[in-house]
C-alpha cells in the first residue's frame, strides 16, 4: 500500500466557502448573472402596471418589429465582443446593404423568378464583405485595435453607400424584402421569427460547437489560445465576418420596413447593438456573454422605448434611461468580478 | 541511444536583449531533466521554442535525431510534446474541464470539422480516465477556473500538460504557486511519467524539488548552458554557484556588471 500515491485534490467550492457568507456570495453571483432577464421581467411588469396597452397583442407585435433589428445586430456584435473586439461599422453596413439592394433590384439580374433572392443575397453579401474586410485588416494588418479599424470602415462604408446611391434613397425593392421587414405569421412578426432562428443558430455555435468554445477561449486569453494551438486569426476573422453578415441581414429588415434603401439608414444603430450586448451582461473585456442574455438586452432597450412611448414620455428621456442602464450593467460586471474574488479568497483560505 | 530531444546552439533575441546565446540541451527518452537558471537566464525562452510558441533566430531542434521546424504549438504537440507555460496557461472564463480539453475537443460528426458539436460524452470519458490514471480528485470540474485559488489553477494546468503528452512534458515552474502538500503531489506525478515512457523537462527555482525528481540538472545563464550535474544534495552548492555565476571568472562578473 505504501506505493500508492496520495491523490492530488482540488477541493470543492462548498468546502471553501465558510458557511452562510459563502452561500450568500454564491446567491448574489447567481442573481447578477441572471441580471438581464430579471431586469427585463421587472421592466415588463412595471410597464404592464403603468400602461393598459403594454400587454396587448398589438403592442407586443409592435415591440417585436421594433426590437428585431437591434437584436440581429446585437447577436453579431456579441460574437465580436466575446473576442475582446468591437464592430462600429454595422450601422453603416445597414445603409450599404439597403442601397445595394435597391440598385440590384433595378438591374437586369433581378428580373424573373429568382429576382428577390438575388437582391437578398446581394444585401447579405455586402455585409459579409465588409465583415471580411474588417477581419482581414485586423488580422493581416496587425492593427490590433478593432475600435479604430471599424471606425475607419464605418466612415468608408457610409461613404460608399452615399456614392453608389448618389445620396438618394433607392426604391423598388422586391416584395420578398418587404415581407422580411413587415410580414407577419399570424400575430408574430417575420423579423421576430428570424431573430429566434438566428439566436438559435448563435446559441448552437457558442454553446455547443468547438469553434464556439474557441471564440470564448480567444476572448478569455488570446496568447494562451495561441499557445494551445487554436487558430486565433481565423477565429477573429470568423466573428467579424458573421457580425458583418448580421449587419447585412439587419439592413434587409430596415430596407423591408421602410420599403427603400437609404444611404442615411442605420445611423447610430451600432451604438444600440453594443448597448444591447452590454445591457445583456456580456463583458467588454471579452470571454463572457450569452445569447439569451443579449436577446434580453435588446428586448430591454425595446421595452424602454416602447413603454416610454406608451406613457407619452418624450423620447429624450429614453436616451437618459438607456444610458443609465448601460452604466448599471457595467457596474454589475464589476460587482460580478468582486463577488468572484470573494469566493476565490474563501476557497483559498479553506483549502490551505 | 538517440536523444529524444536535442537543441543545438539556440539563439534568440528580443530587440536588443539576447535571451538565448547558443544554448544546447539534450533529453533522453524517459529522462527527467531539470533546467535551472536565475531570473532572466532564458529558460522560458528556450522552452517556448521547443513548444513551438516562437521560433529561434538560430540553432537547431531535433526530435528523435531528426531536425524539426516547429512553426506552431500544434506541430510540437503532434510530436508528443506538451508544455505547461509559466504564465497565461489557463482560460479564466472557462471551466476546469473546458480548460483541460481546450484546443483538442472531441467533436461529432467528423465531417463538420471545427463546426462539429462538442462530444460531451467522449470528453467526460477522457477526463475521468485521466483523473483516475493520475489519481487526482476534482470536485467542481464545471466551475470557472477564474475563481479557483492559485494552487488549484496550477493543478489544472499541470494535469492538462501531463495528460496529453506521449513523449515529453515541459513544465515551467509547475510548483511555484503550490503549497507543500500539493507541490509534493505534483512531484509524484512528475516521477511517474518516466514509467509511462514520457520524458520531462522541468524548470524550477526550488533545488529541493529538483533533487527529488530529476536525473540531471542543466544550468542556463545569460542564454548559455554553463554546466550540468546530478542534482544530489552533494552537488547543491555547485549548482547554486553555477546558477548565480559565483564560481566563474572575473570576466563573467564584469559581464553582469556591464549590463
Ligand atoms: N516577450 C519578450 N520581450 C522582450 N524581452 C523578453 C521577452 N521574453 C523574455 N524577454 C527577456 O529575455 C530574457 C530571458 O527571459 P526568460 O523569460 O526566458 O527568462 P527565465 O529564465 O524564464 O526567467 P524566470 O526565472 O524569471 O522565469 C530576459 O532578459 C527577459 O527580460
Ligand atoms: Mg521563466
Amino acid at each position: 500500500m505504501s506505493g500508492l500515491r496520495e491523490s492530488l485534490t482540488l477541493p470543492a467550492p462548498e468546502r471553501g466557502e465558510r458557511g452562510l457568507e459563502g452561500r450568500w456570495t454564491r446567491l448574489a453571483l447567481r442573481v447578477v448573472e441572471a441580471g438581464p432577464i430579471l431586469i427585463l421581467l421587472l421592466l415588463a411588469a412595471a410597464m404592464t402596471a403603468l400602461s393598459p396597452f403594454f400587454l396587448t397583442g398589438r403592442n407586443l407585435t409592435n415591440l417585436g418589429f421594433q426590437t428585431s433589428i437591434v437584436a440581429v445586430l446585437a447577436l453579431g456584435q456579441l460574437l465580436v465582443i466575446l473576442t475582446r473586439g468591437i464592430d462600429l461599422s454595422v450601422g453603416a453596413v445597414v445603409a450599404l446593404s439597403g442601397v445595394l439592394g435597391g440598385i440590384v433590384a433595378g438591374a437586369p439580374i433581378a428580373d424573373g423568378a429568382g429576382g428577390g433572392l438575388a437582391v437578398i443575397a446581394a444585401m447579405g453579401l455586402a455585409g459579409l464583405a465588409v465583415g471580411a474586410a474588417n477581419g482581414l485588416i485586423l488580422v493581416k494588418g496587425r492593427v490590433m485595435n478593432p475600435f479604430i479599424v471599424t471606425l475607419g470602415t464605418l466612415s468608408i462604408v457610409r461613404g460608399l453607400a452615399l456614392v453608389i446611391s448618389d445620396a438618394e434613397t433607392v426604391t423598388g425593392l422586391p416584395a420578398a424584402v418587404g415581407t422580411l421587414g413587415t410580414g407577419k405569421l399570424g400575430p408574430v412578426p417575420v423579423p421576430a421569427v428570424l431573430v429566434v432562428a438566428l439566436a438559435a443558430l448563435a446559441w448552437v455555435l457558442l454553446a455547443r460547437t468547438q469553434w464556439g468554445r474557441w471564440i470564448y477561449a480567444v476572448g478569455g486569453n488570446p496568447e494562451g489560445a495561441r499557445r494551445m494551438g487554436i487558430p486565433v486569426d481565423r477565429v477573429l476573422m470568423s466573428v467579424y465576418v458573421l457580425c458583418g453578415l448580421a449587419a447585412g441581414i439587419a439592413g434587409l429588415l430596415v430596407a423591408g420596413r421602410t420599403n427603400a434603401g437609404s444611404p442615411n439608414a442605420g445611423q447610430l444603430l451600432e451604438l444600440d447593438a453594443i448597448t444591447a450586448v452590454i445591457i445583456g451582461g456580456a463583458s467588454f473585456f471579452g470571454g463572457r456573454g450569452s445569447v439569451a442574455n443579449v436577446v434580453a438586452g435588446a428586448l430591454i432597450i425595446g421595452v424602454i422605448r416602447n413603454g416610454l412611448n406608451l406613457l407619452d414620455v418624450t423620447p429624450f428621456w429614453q436616451l437618459v434611461a438607456i444610458g443609465s442602464l448601460v452604466i448599471v450593467s457595467l457596474e454589475l460586471d464589476v460587482l460580478r468580478g468582486h463577488l468572484e474574488r470573494r469566493l476565490k479568497v474563501g476557497r483559498a483560505e479553506a483549502s490551505s | 541511444m538517440t536523444a529524444l530531444l536535442e537543441v543545438r546552439g539556440a539563439t534568440k533575441s528580443y530587440g536588443a536583449v539576447r535571451a538565448l546565446d547558443g544554448a544546447s540541451l539534450e533529453v533522453a527518452p524517459a529522462e527527467v531533466v531539470a533546467l535551472l537558471g536565475d531570473n532572466g537566464a532564458g529558460k522560458s525562452t528556450l522552452i517556448k521554442a521547443i513548444a513551438g510558441v516562437h521560433r529561434l533566430d538560430g540553432g537547431e531542434i531535433a526530435v528523435d535525431g531528426r531536425p524539426v521546424v516547429l512553426r506552431s504549438p500544434t506541430e510540437a504537440r503532434r510530436l508528443g510534446i506538451e508544455t505547461l507555460h509559466q504564465d497565461l496557461s489557463l482560460f479564466d472564463n472557462l471551466s476546469a474541464r473546458a480548460n483541460f480539453h481546450i484546443g483538442r475537443e472531441p467533436c461529432r460528426p467528423r465531417w463538420l470539422g471545427r463546426l462539429g458539436l462538442l462530444d460531451e460524452r467522449a470528453m467526460t470519458r477522457e477526463w475521468t480516465a485521466h483523473l483516475e490514471r493520475t489519481r487526482t480528485r476534482m470536485d467542481d470540474p464545471d466551475g470557472e477556473v477564474g475563481v479557483l485559488s492559485g494552487g488549484q489553477r496550477q493543478a489544472v494546468a499541470v494535469l492538462r500538460a501531463v495528460a496529453f503528452a506521449s513523449r515529453l512534458v515541459i513544465l515551467d515552474e509547475p510548483t511555484a504557486a503550490l503549497g507543500l502538500r500539493e507541490a509534493g503531489k505534483v512531484l509524484d506525478l512528475v516521477r511517474s511519467l518516466p514509467e509511462q515512457g514520457v520524458a520531462v523537462l522541468l524548470i524550477s527555482h526550488n533545488l529541493e524539488h529538483v533533487a527529488q525528481v530529476a536525473d540531471r540538472a542543466v544550468v542556463l545563464r545569460q542564454g548559455r548552458v554553463v554546466g550540468q550535474a546530478a542534482p544530489t544534495p552533494d552537488n547543491h552548492e555547485r549548482l547554486v554557484s553555477m546558477i548565480v555565476g559565483a564560481h566563474g571568472s572575473m570576466a563573467a562578473t564584469v559581464d553582469e556588471g556591464g549590463q
